[in-house]
């Protein structure tokens, strides 16, 4: 346990580091990356992902993984632009949005624990599906007639806070915390590192690993959901393809926060430190203007960084010094899990 | 599983069984294809005609291919998403040899095509078996890196049909007796596959490794070696695929095959491709990708807006996998019966 503990601060050590480059070599090479009105910025752009992200850790954690996260996103983007197109007051489209999105990960979640499918493949169907539903919701149509004063909540900063921090920072900052607890401090949370170690042994010791899952699923949908209306108030549009492909960035900052894709290992604080790796680079790029689009090549390199770096440590460790690594009784095996995807 | 020292005679019948299981697999999605186009005609009669047929073979012609590699890498127990984004480049790339250099002869470029995709499946191929790391995590990073280059390449250009040879943009176009060209050959491909799947001992190999990885290693499987293969195959395919896009749409921008990755795995699993491995066939698979391909001119024939397409995609993928999961529990327990009662 205790080494565990030790690799996992090593990560996020290694990562605390990584956001103290980027913030050096974002403001040397450019004055304005420091200022409040850049962070606001960086804030701004990055607040959905970086808040679908804290349930995805959860998932990821309990040994499963949601790809359709962005596609619910889209989804209630587009039930929110229907909706009030139709005339619907804001407060019952909020309450029918956040309901279509727990009903979206409720799905999830039942088809992943009842009928034992696995969460990759189902996930992807949900994808298509959720994004399908936006799609058939508002067509090529777009909805941009929502009242200033919830648009405003995309982009104006929070009262008394010298207009550096966004809503969606603000909800960030909230959701991380109570995740955080629920994760590291409570009963919940250990039975999630539980079932994701094992699930069978998690079953046998007692925890309902079915029902949390379906919770977790349900419980981003409802964030997902969340961060679907904070989209469409920072874009002013409820468009089909709000958020297409977002899913990819987001497992990308969870595995870079050294979650283990096969479940069981991970800490919220690894996946917080890469949202801030993450957002850094992106607005670094943006400030040197290197081509917005192909910043995907650096979530890539983060992303393979983050699974080939451990494994160059475990492989420098073998070759360490004898005197350091006590000699194994037994002639090695080789490794029993070769090549087993997720 | 253990204890098979006696369980000649049980194992002969779940072989039975299991054969026979793989073929109601198979006859269950050409069934529902039948289905799909005698209801869909009854509607409306233009839906069979020559030219729809053709239509939805060409277009079908891309997706069978890509499915191809995506079962050699999925019976592997693996997944290859960066087939997008290789045919999203080889489209570009190649594409552009002929805006760059007229007169470049059409096997050439194809070459070309193959070419980058092989480097590509290569990366991928060295990550995954070289450093043993999830396919998932690798090919989502390549996805995104060779996406990125792309882009750096491509920036706000793109290349239009008026650039291309007349030569090249009529390959889809050809026919034999009514049939495409292109499917035909794309069919002659994947019966080569199936052949090579079913019959070749490093095919078979493939689906050892994807039932049960360290049990093939134990059994002396080359794993590493194999699988390398399976994606090198995969990236190869999406390379050749990326060209035929092109031939096909003539306009080629750095969205090229922007999210084909979902629709191909999507293709494959529909196509009775387990997707944790060991289970499916190639022809399978195509015919995942011909029944998508049909969904799609069907709700455009029949008047239902296109906006349909997806949802109806994403259904059937998920109604797909519980089939699947609900036929190979069956399976597992007709399987242990037959050997409790013959232990």
């Amino acid at each position: 346990m205790s080494d565990r503990l030790r690799a996992a601060l090593r990560w996020e050590t290694g990562l605390a580091v990584v956001v103290v480059i980027i913030l050096i070599a974002g403001s040397s090479a450019s004055p304005d990356f420091l200022t409040g009105n850049n962070l606001f910025n960086l804030g701004l752009s990055n607040g959905e992902i970086a808040i679908m992200t804290l349930p995805m850790t959860l998932i990821v954690i309990s040994g499963e993984i949601d790809l359709s996260v962005a596609s619910i996103l889209g989804m209630s983007s587009s039930l929110l632009g229907y909706l009030w197109s139709k005339g619907w007051p804001m407060p019952a489209v909020f309450v029918f949005v956040a309901v279509v999105g727990v009903l979206a990960g409720a799905v999830n979640g039942l088809l992943i624990t009842r009928l034992r499918l696995p969460s990759l493949a189902v996930t992807i169907g949900t994808l298509a599906l959720y994004r399908g539903i936006a799609t058939i919701l508002l067509g090529p149509n777009t909805v941009s007639t929502f009242p200033t004063a919830y648009t405003n909540l995309g982009v104006n900063a929070v009262p008394f806070t010298h207009n550096d921090v966004t809503y969606s920072t603000l909800i960030f900052v909230v959701l991380a915390i109570i995740f955080g607890v629920v994760l590291h401090a409570t009963p919940v949370g250990r039975s999630i590192y539980a079932m994701g170690a094992s699930a069978e042994a998690a079953q046998f010791a007692g925890i309902r690993v079915k029902r949390i899952k379906t919770i977790l699923y349900m419980v981003s949908g409802l964030v997902c959901a969340l961060a679907g209306v904070l989209l469409t108030f920072r874009l002013d549009t409820a468009v089909q393809n709000n958020g297409l492909g977002l899913e990819l960035d987001v497992v990308a900052i969870v595995l870079l926060g050294g979650v283990s894709i096969f479940g069981g290992k991970g800490s919220l604080i690894g996946v917080i430190l890469a949202v801030l790796a993450f957002a850094g680079i992106q607005n670094a790029l943006l400030l040197t203007n290197f081509n917005q689009e192909a910043s995907g090549i650096v979530t890539g390199a983060l992303l393979l960084a983050s699974v080939f770096l451990p494994i160059v440590g475990r492989s420098l460790k073998r070759f360490a010094p004898r005197s350091l690594t006590p000699r194994p009784l037994r002639p090695q095996t080789p490794a029993p899990h070769s090549t087993v995807a997720s | 599983m253990k204890g098979n020292d006696n369980a000649a005679p049980g194992e002969t019948q779940a072989g039975g069984l299991a054969a026979r299981v793989l073929r109601v697999r198979e006859f269950g999605i050409v069934a529902v294809l039948v289905v799909f186009v005698l209801v869909t005609t009854s509607v409306q009669h233009r839906f069979l005609n020559t030219t729809n047929i053709q239509f939805v073979l060409v277009d079908t012609t891309v997706f069978a291919l890509l499915a191809l590699g995506e079962t050699m890498v999925v019976v592997s127990r693996n997944v290859d998403l960066s087939v997008g984004s290789v045919l999203g480049l080889s489209a570009y790339l190649s594409a552009n040899l002929f805006a760059q250099h007229p007169n470049m002869s059409i096997p050439v470029v194809f070459l070309a095509g193959l070419g980058i995709g092989l480097a590509c499946g290569i990366a991928n191929g060295l990550m995954v078996a070289g450093g043993r790391v999830p396919s998932l995590v690798v090919t989502l990073a390549t996805l995104y890196i060779i996406r990125g280059i792309d882009i750096l390449i491509v920036g706000g250009n793109e290349v239009t049909a008026s650039s291309l040879p007349s030569a090249f943009l009529d390959i889809p176009k050809s026919t034999i007796i009514g049939i495409p060209d292109i499917a035909l050959v794309v069919a002659a491909v994947i019966g080569v596959g199936a052949y090579y799947l079913r019959t070749f001992r490093s095919g078979r190999d493939l689906y050892a490794i994807g039932s049960n990885p360290e049990a093939a290693q134990l059994a002396g499987i080359p794993v590493g070696r194999r699988v390398f293969t399976a994606f090198t195959v995969s990236g190869g395919i999406a390379g050749i695929a990326g060209v035929l896009w092109a031939a096909q749409y003539g306009t080629i921008n750095s969205l090229a095959g922007t999210g084909y990755e979902l629709q191909v795995v999507s293709a494959v699993v529909v196509g009775g491709v387990a997707i944790f491995g060991g289970s499916g066939s190639v022809v399978g698979a195509a015919v995942g990708a011909l029944l998508l391909a049909t969904i799609s001119s069907a709700l455009y024939v029949l008047g239902i807006s296109p906006f349909w397409d997806q949802a109806i995609w994403g259904f059937l993928l998920i109604l797909a996998i519980a089939l699947d999961q609900t036929i190979t529990e069956r399976l597992t327990n007709a399987l242990r019966l037959r050997r409790t009662r013959h232990v």
